[in-house]
């Protein structure tokens, strides 16, 4: 199989770079052919590779590919871990980049940059599945780091807008905070541990959850828990959870197929990805695990309220992914990281649909992304509207969808989750997840009548010129509608319930909040049957009418809510303030910092009193000495001869 | 009887003066070149004094040497004089102090 | 015949008489001469002809032998027992190659760069290949002293002649902050001659001293080397250096002069007086750390983008000696020699990045004749392969996986960890910070709209430029994929370093 992985690795890098450096030779043709059909490989072969591990009964597979580097002991290998996760993210990193491949040939049609958008997210889909397909923490670490890379040079592609410019330099500042804890998770399994290796890394959870380590000189903290929270700060990072979630919204200034790749179905799932795959160090620290859920359940709510106010098409689905993460990473706090993988591979499809049919809407009005001059978009847009209907029905977790399956099981598991968490972390997570369900119904909804349905508020322009997408945009929609709708119906016992990532996520049998669940479990159709007697149901339903009510039926309400309530609108609208706290606070204040150690440290301090300062004395002394030089010559002539008595006078009575 | 002492003081005090000149006089540069011929020749009075108090000719010998350097030089001292004069108008030694720091 | 016993002679020698040569050809006074043009194809074979006895070097060096190799003994001057001995292991190799790999690099990017006296230009670079692959190679004190003042000679003319508008300022400066510092190592010599009766280096590492003799000694060596390096807070010269230095200059100051402090305490401060190291190593850190985040903060600010990254190679040789000086706070167990490894690799790949970045800004430098990061904006439009190399070197310079930058700063990070959680924290800000800097200074310089006619009128890369650029971003690309050739070469020398430090002389 080291052929095929390689190969699927390869593949799209080699296509990456002959666009990216000969892209004028091969044209814009070349350009789409080569890095779709590469991609294509990709993701044949990874469908290959799960089949292989999954119908055949394959077993995972952990190969080193060559050696990086090796010194004082330790090595630092390049190699493959394959095995169900890995296979299940490769082929939902494969098959959704390859649906961006098709869609961005009609998306970016008119671009100047056809070339260079395709190298770069041909080279995307080759860091993602390093990521995914790392076996050390190296690896995964060059992933981590080479998707950011990435999605800072995507987001920034439109490089003439500050928007874009400013959004990028954020996205990537803010990916690094998070990577700094990463990076330091990293460094002290390492030296814990004494290797990169994940199996030799997880063979010795144990003894790692043994030690301390004193972050603060004289209160030693277990090791595993200062590991873990830094190696999900840059989890945080990468997946947009709070506080770190600022660059997400403002990521959507790239182009639209890519938010839909990377900043929705990939990349922002790679810190989900991670700490599911470290889940056998996780397992060990329950404080770990409560900061975890602590954070998810905050983002999971407050993110998806702000998605309620927010007027620009990608900026609300960007506001929903965010609460979606959160959803997954309270799952991964409350040890259900199948759950949480599910919802991830099931969120995968239905926000990249949303994002490709929101994408397909704003080049049908001319890149118009405002949702108050759309409105009735329906009879215009057939097929984008139908997709986007079942996109938004995933979302909401309308029973039967992918995202019911996905969603309903996950917020059972942290239901069920009260006998292994604190009470408090209980009563955080459960109530968020569970009011978030009104919220995300809320807000898909609103975006979705506002859209396609009620009057048509573009000016008439661009109403005279409004048809449907062409094929290429519509077919990638199409194909990703169909796992949309209906790929939980035929995954969700095997991933959730048949233990289908067998050894490669560990959960503690305390913790095992799937396993008991599953004794309840009776197939698809009961729980589809079954779900109009939750309240995840009922909250749904509530959240679907209250935006149909608010948004068709009486749209003057919405405004006198706002008036009503301007304070808390306010508060919204502004994304609780955080952007203004990082941009005055932090940003502002970094510089401050930087001007003040620049210009009292270096220029005036050290410069100014230490260097210059003794040039000075020494220029200063020198000017009091020479007021003995008078230049007169009775001056020199009366001290030789004072000298010379006082010298006589020496030699004659002290010698 | 007039004895050693009072050659030598008749030389300290031909010196001290010419000191004084030097380091008094302000005005005219000859003047200095003259004392500093007349500091010589204070030098002169205690070699030939001390030769005959002693006995010893080599003192009467030393003078002769002096007074040969101090023509070469004097004539020395008076051709930059002149330069001098000839480039700044002036033999003020009030005026002369390029050398200030 | 075995030849490679003078092999290191003629890597020293050949560009110091080739410089010679080009001073006796000369320019004809005129750049665009015959006469011009042949001295530049002479200057740049001579360098292309080192580099490649280096490669020669690197394919007989024996990566498994701890020991000095291809070592040259002969009697210098017999009255004060000094040798010209020369020799070479893991942790000066690395340096040699780097310095032949560079030169080349800057003969080619002052082509038609130079417009005044290019002769000597050229000449000032080869005399200062040689003499600084002396340093590297050299095994007497007093050998090493010669060519450690002689370096400073081409540097400060390179400085005075070719400079901007402060040099003089600049120059002196450099000088005397560099001087200070390297007559104090002097005074350590000639103590330790004292001592063992000669100036071989090994003599010193044997010698017995006391505690207090060590403390001297290290603080002499010290003031030598942090100024090098440079150390917070004798780091002031370089800003200035580097803003007035020319282009070339400025590269071989970045790439290789500084890397001579981090090479100083691993070949002189830790061996000689490894007590002493291990009393002030403490300090060390602590300015090491200043220098990676006080320096991280003020290259923020910077307006002149050579000063930028002058401030950013200060914070970039802070991992340098973080990672030497953590040895003596790990005290078993792996760390250490990861420590050490991740110094050289990192002062490597710095040589590689600096000065990746200080071409870069010569290449707009040439074109615009300005370093203000405020005359920019918008460079992407008009010089799109430029962009994307200075992308590539940016990201490079902010440790990015994949690039030689990542490699030493991982490892030191990694190591730091070992020795306290808090070292780590504050080595790892420069994952923030450098990107911060770096990237702040790219979304002005290279994004945008374009921000004026200068900038609407510039010109891409020519070919001379293109191949520069290209051939770093090769070697910065394959170390950060693949920095097992250049580790491999250190391993063992490393080894051998920490257990005899391991030693105590007391």
């Amino acid at each position: 199989m080291q052929a095929y992985y390689l190969t699927i690795v390869l593949a799209p890098l080699a296509a990456a770079i002959i666009t990216g450096l000969f892209g004028k030779w091969i044209g814009r043709a070349g350009a789409h052919w080569l890095t779709n059909l590469a991609v294509g490989l990709s993701c044949v072969l990874s469908i290959a590779v799960f089949k292989h591990l999954f119908f055949d009964g394959g077993t995972a597979e952990n190969i080193n590919i060559y050696t990086w580097a090796v010194t004082d002991g330790l090595r630092m290998e390049v190699g493959f871990l394959v095995d169900r996760l890995t296979a299940l993210m490769m082929v939902v990193v494969t098959f959704v980049s390859l649906m961006v491949h098709i869609y961005t040939i009609g998306y970016m049609h008119d671009d100047s940059g056809y070339q260079r958008f395709f190298s770069y997210i041909s080279l995307f889909t080759f860091s993602m599945l390093m990521l995914v397909m790392a076996n050390n923490f190296l690896q995964l670490f060059f992933g981590w780091e080479a998707v950011g890379l990435v999605s800072y040079l995507l987001i920034g592609f439109w490089f003439k807008r500050e928007s874009a410019i400013f959004a990028n330099l954020k996205a990537f500042l803010v990916n690094r905070v998070g990577d700094f804890g990463f990076i330091l998770g990293i460094a002290g399994i390492v030296m814990i541990s004494g290797s990169l290796d994940y199996a030799t890394v997880f063979a010795s959870a144990e003894s790692i959850a043994a030690q301390n380590i004193e972050v603060i000189p004289g209160s030693p903290w277990n090791a595993m828990t200062v590991i873990c929270i830094l190696l999900f700060i840059g989890a945080m990072g990468k997946s947009a959870q709070a506080p770190l979630h600022v660059w997400l919204p403002d990521s959507m200034e790239g182009p639209t197929p890519i938010s839909a790749l990377i900043h929705a179905a990939t990349m922002v799932t790679a810190g989900i990805f991670m700490v599911a795959r470290m889940s056998p160090l996780f397992e060990f620290s329950t404080t770990a695990l409560a900061v975890v859920i602590v954070i998810g359940a905050i983002t999971a709510f407050f993110m998806g309220l702000i998605g309620i106010v927010q007027n620009d098409i990608k900026r609300i689905i960007a506001y929903s992914t965010l609460s979606q993460l959160g959803y997954m990473t309270v799952a991964l706090g409350a040890s259900a990281y199948s759950a949480a993988m599910f919802h991830l591979m099931t969120h995968a499809f239905f926000k990249a649909l949303l994002f490709l049919a929101a994408g397909s809407v704003i080049i049908a009005l001319h890149h118009e992304q405002d949702i108050r001059k759309m409105g009735g978009l329906r009879k215009y847009m057939p097929i984008t509207y139908w997709t986007a209907l079942v996109g938004s029905l995933a979302l909401i977790g309308f029973p039967g969808s992918s995202g019911f399956f996905s969603k309903d099981l996950l917020i059972e598991a942290i239901r069920e989750s009260h006998w292994h968490s604190e009470p408090w972390v209980y009563w955080i997570a459960y109530p968020s997840v569970l009011l978030g369900v009104f919220v995300t119904a809320l807000y898909t909804f609103r975006l979705f009548f506002l859209v396609f349905h009620g009057e048509e508020r573009m000016d008439a322009e661009t109403r005279s010129h409004l048809h449907e997408s062409p094929w290429v945009v519509t077919v990638p929609l199409i194909l990703l509608a169909i796992p949309s709708a209906v790929i939980g119906w035929f995954t969700v016992n095997d991933v959730l319930f048949d233990n289908y990532f067998g050894d490669s996520i560990v959960v503690r049998s305390s913790h095992d909040v799937l396993a008991y669940m599953g004794e309840s479990f009776h197939g698809s159709l009961a729980l589809v049957s079954h779900s109009v007697q939750t309240p995840v149901f009922w909250l749904t339903a509530a959240g679907a009418f209250t935006a149909w009510f608010l948004y068709l039926k009486r749209p003057d309400i919405p405004a006198a809510i706002k008036d009503k309530f301007s304070g808390l609108y306010t508060l919204l609208d502004r994304k609780y303030f955080m952007d203004d706290l990082y941009i005055k606070g932090f940003a502002a204040g970094g510089r401050a910092v930087g001007s003040f150690l620049w210009q009292k440290g270096d220029q005036l301090l050290i410069d100014g009193m230490l260097v210059n300062g003794t040039a000075n004395t020494i220029g200063r002394l020198a000017g009091i000495m020479r007021q003995l030089q008078t230049g007169y010559i009775y001056t020199y002539a009366f001290t030789m001869i004072v000298g010379l008595t006082m010298l006589l006078s020496w030699l004659i009575w002290f010698r | 009887m007039i004895g050693l002492q009072h050659y030598l003081t008749i030389s300290a005090m031909l010196f001290v003066l010419s000191i004084a000149g030097i380091v008094i006089n302000r005005r005219n540069l000859i003047f200095m070149l003259m004392c500093i011929e007349l500091m010589l020749l204070a030098v002169n009075f205690n070699f030939i004094a001390f030769s005959r108090y002693l006995g010893d000719d080599t003192g009467q010998v030393f003078v002769f040497f002096i007074l040969t350097v101090a023509a070469a030089e004097a004539a020395i001292g008076l051709a930059i004089l002149v330069v001098l004069f000839r480039n700044r108008r002036s033999i003020n030694v009030q005026e002369l102090n390029t050398l200030k720091g | 015949m075995d030849l490679s016993p003078y092999l290191l002679s003629a890597l020293i020698w050949l560009p110091i008489v080739g410089g010679g040569l080009l001073l006796a050809l000369g320019d004809g006074g005129d750049v665009h001469s015959a006469r011009a043009g042949m001295m530049r194809v002479t200057a740049f074979w001579l360098t292309m002809l080192t580099f490649a006895l280096s490669v020669v070097l690197y394919m007989a060096f024996d990566n498994a032998a701890a020991s000095m190799q291809f070592v040259e003994r002969i009697s210098w001057v017999a009255a004060l027992d000094a040798y010209y001995y020369l020799g070479v292991d893991g942790i000066s190799a690395p340096l040699i190659l780097l310095t032949t790999f560079i030169t080349p690099l800057i003969v080619i990017s002052a082509w038609d760069t130079i417009k005044v006296r290019p002769a000597q230009y050229f000449a000032a670079f080869l005399f200062l290949e040689g003499l600084m692959i002396g340093v590297f190679c050299a095994l007497d004190g007093l050998l090493f002293y010669a060519f450690w003042e002689a370096m400073l000679v081409p540097m400060f003319l390179i400085i005075g002649i070719w400079g901007g508008e402060h040099r003089v300022y600049a120059t002196l400066k450099f000088f005397l902050y560099t001087f200070l510092g390297s007559v104090m190592m002097l005074v350590a010599f000639i103590y330790l001659y004292g001592e063992t009766g000669s100036f071989d280096l090994f003599g010193f590492m044997n010698a017995p001293l006391t505690l207090t003799t060590q403390k001297m000694i290290f603080i002499a060596f010290l003031l030598a080397f942090a100024v090098k390096v440079p150390m917070w807070p004798v780091h002031t010269w370089l800003p200035d250096a580097h803003v007035e230095a020319p282009t070339g200059g400025s590269v071989i100051l970045a790439a290789i002069m500084l890397k001579m402090g981090g090479y100083g305490f691993l070949r002189l401060s830790l061996p000689i007086v490894p007590d002493g190291s291990d009393y002030f190593s403490g300090m060390m850190i602590a300015l090491s750390l200043i220098a990676i985040v006080y320096i991280g903060f003020v290259a923020l600010m910077q307006t002149d983008m050579k000063k930028l990254i002058a401030y950013a190679s200060i914070a970039h040789m802070g991992f340098a000696t973080l990672g030497i000086f953590l040895v003596w706070r790990i005290s078993a167990g792996m760390g250490a020699g990861l420590g050490m490894t991740g110094a050289m690799v990192q002062m490597v790949s710095h040589g590689l990045i600096s000065g990746a970045m200080f071409l870069c800004v010569g290449v707009l430098y040439d074109r615009m004749h300005s370093r203000n990061i405020a005359d920019y904006g918008g460079v992407a439009n008009t010089m799109p392969i430029f962009a994307a190399f200075m992308v590539l070197f940016s990201m490079a310079n902010a440790g990015l996986p994949g690039t030689s930058g990542f490699v030493g700063e991982f490892m030191v990070i990694l190591a730091s960890f070992k020795a306290s959680f808090w070292y780590a924290f504050l080595a790892a800000s420069t994952l923030i910070l450098g990107a911060a800097y770096t990237l702040w200074m790219v979304k002005r310089v290279i994004y945008g709209e374009v921000a004026n006619d200068n900038v609407a009128s510039l010109e891409d890369l020519n070919i001379r430029e293109f191949i520069v650029l290209g051939v770093l971003a090769v070697a910065v690309l394959l170390l950060g994929l693949w920095p097992a050739p250049l580790v491999d070469m250190m391993n063992a020398s490393i080894e051998q370093l920490i257990q005899q430090i391991g030693q105590s002389k007391l």
